[in-house]
């Protein structure tokens, strides 16, 4: 009898972190730190609940999109953001290749590699609407300065994602390259390229498609696409052709995001 | 004796060289012919006219102005507190969607899941900045906007990759814990909830940090933090206080970086 009392019947989780100390010491944290944040929000509750009549008509402009009414701004703006976004692409990743080349520590000088790496994280720090409202200074209004954006911020990611992926090759396989008495440009084409390829096709149709949803923002500051169209509906209160830019752009990145998967089991 | 009595080594046959050829050749005309679109009204003095006006810019940004920095911290504590407060909201929304979402604990396949996963895609498929666009000409300009965009462009991301994890689990342990007789509640808490707690965590502070970057620009459309104070300066082409703004934002995303590199690095 005494033997089934002293067995433990019942069982407690240990807790996440050990020390009782440290574990309330972050609660504590973390609950003075809500109520001061919310406590600093200024909320115009007046403004909100006016608001809301507005939110439900964008609510209903969501079930009965207009896509007549403005159908030439829209066309025009998706005709700018596509394009945008196929030529970004293209044109940024065929740059990310060298500077990605020169940001892996096992195939660049030290010098060159210290450059790569400062470029690849300024290019990935600044969000593309920052860069854009830089470019749209430099070019002027228009798809060009979207263009320029995406393809800067592309050879940020696509660097980066390419230079992790060179210095994680098979070594052993570069050395046979080597072995050979291949040049330098032979060992890329035939030690590396073939490693890295598969990857980079993946990450290239990735960067498609996170490329044009970034071509909807640039258009906000004056940089092409269907942000613009989208920021004059808004402006205007339209909220039925608002929806129907959104619903388009969902449409599409849905499209683009089936078809890439489709297309990366195929290729590879 | 000669070499072409040998058979060459080839790395493809013929056929796949020429099915590759056409392949390249239907992209190169595809950039081509977006490239034409595109630039059809682009003004091309002003494009060569870049460098000048970059070149100017950044004499005119040169150095920043230091001592705007005092004006800077309120707005910066806005900026934390929409990208804190929006993670906190999508991870309470995006959790439930989760579960929903993932095929081993929807309550139906064929009805809810596809409404989860559509919702997931919606959510992810709008950039933050037009989400508070559009809720800057819904509940009007401030903070709140800031918090909800945030919350509803992270509800896909969170609810994307917690699903995916639950997936992943492993089985045995559900079917141990069910083996206790445990209720359904039961078998959540101590069979599935352990089992992606890590991911979760994860998942959670890699999206904060993201969000510290998409908070930084949501001032550009009337959503509250330091975007503002980009706003007004570039309306006023204050240009050295836009570059310490850039400086500011730039160290926060460091800072940042470095934060949820700490945690992630500390709970997985």
């Amino acid at each position: 009898m005494s033997e089934a009392a002293a067995y433990p019947s019942t069982w407690r989780r240990p807790p996440a972190i050990e020390r009782p100390l440290l574990r309330w010491g972050l609660v504590a944290g973390a609950v003075l730190y809500l109520v001061l944040a919310v406590g600093s929000l200024e909320v115009n509750w007046l403004r909100v609940y006016e608001g809301l009549e507005r939110g439900w008509r964008f609510v209903a402009g969501f079930l009965h999109p207009n896509f007549t009414d403005r159908w030439e701004d829209i066309a025009i703006g998706m005709q700018e953001s596509l394009t945008m976004t196929v030529t970004s692409t293209a044109v940024g990743i065929l740059l990310s290749i060298p500077v990605g080349i020169g940001a892996a520590r096992n195939l660049a000088p030290a010098p060159v590699y210290y450059v790569c790496r400062a470029f690849i994280a300024v290019a990935r720090s600044f969000q593309e609407i920052i860069v854009a409202i830089l470019f749209v200074a430099m070019v002027g209004f228009g798809p060009f300065a979207g263009f320029l954006t995406l393809s800067f911020a592309t050879i940020g990611f696509m660097g980066k994602l390419l230079a992790e992926d060179i210095e994680d090759i098979d070594e052993a396989q570069a050395e046979a390259i080597r072995a050979t008495g291949a040049s330098w440009l032979q060992l890329i084409n035939y030690g590396i390229q073939p490693q890295v390829m598969p990857r980079l096709i993946g990450l290239s149709l990735y960067r498609l498609d996170i490329n044009f949803r970034e071509s909807a923002v640039v258009g906000i500051v004056g940089a092409g696409g269907i942000g613009a169209t989208l920021n004059t509906a808004l402006d205007r209160y339209e909220y039925d052709s608002a929806a129907a830019i959104l619903i388009l752009i969902i449409v599409i990145v849905m499209i683009a995001e089936y078809s890439s998967s489709y297309l990366r089991k195929f290729l590879q | 004796m000669s070499d072409a009595a040998l058979p060459q080594w080839r790395r493809r046959t013929t056929r796949a060289e020429l099915g590759r050829w056409f392949g390249w050749l239907a992209l190169v005309a595809l950039f081509v012919f977006c490239w034409e679109i595109m630039t059809q009204d682009t003004i091309w003095a002003f494009v060569t006219d870049a460098p000048t006006q970059g070149a100017d810019i950044v004499g005119r940004m040169l150095p920043p102005r230091w001592s705007y920095l005092n004006a800077l911290w309120g707005p910066l504590w806005d900026t934390l507190n929409i990208a804190t407060l929006g993670t906190l909201a999508a991870i309470v929304l995006g959790v439930p969607v989760a579960f929903l979402a993932a095929r081993n604990t929807t309550p139906s396949v064929t009805f809810i899941r596809p409404l989860a996963l559509l919702l997931i895609v919606a959510s992810r498929s709008i950039n933050a900045i037009i989400w508070a666009l559009l809720l800057v000409s819904i509940l009007g300009p401030g903070v709140l906007a800031g918090i909800i965009a945030i919350a509803l462009r992270s509800i896909g991301f969170v609810a994307k990759l917690l699903y995916e994890a639950i997936e992943e689990i492993d089985h045995s342990q559900v079917e141990a814990v069910l083996a206790t007789g445990a209720s359904p509640a039961q078998v959540m808490d101590y069979a599935i909830v352990p089992q992606i707690l890590p991911a979760f965590a994860g998942i959670s502070v890699f999206r904060w940090d993201i969000n510290i970057r998409e908070s930084t620009v949501l001032g550009l459309v009337g959503a509250g933090g330091i975007g503002l104070q980009l706003e007004a300066s570039l309306n006023v082409l204050a240009w050295p206080q836009v570059s310490l703004i850039l400086v500011v934002i730039l160290a926060t995303v460091v800072v940042s970086e470095w934060v949820s590199a700490r945690v992630r690095h500390a709970v997985i």
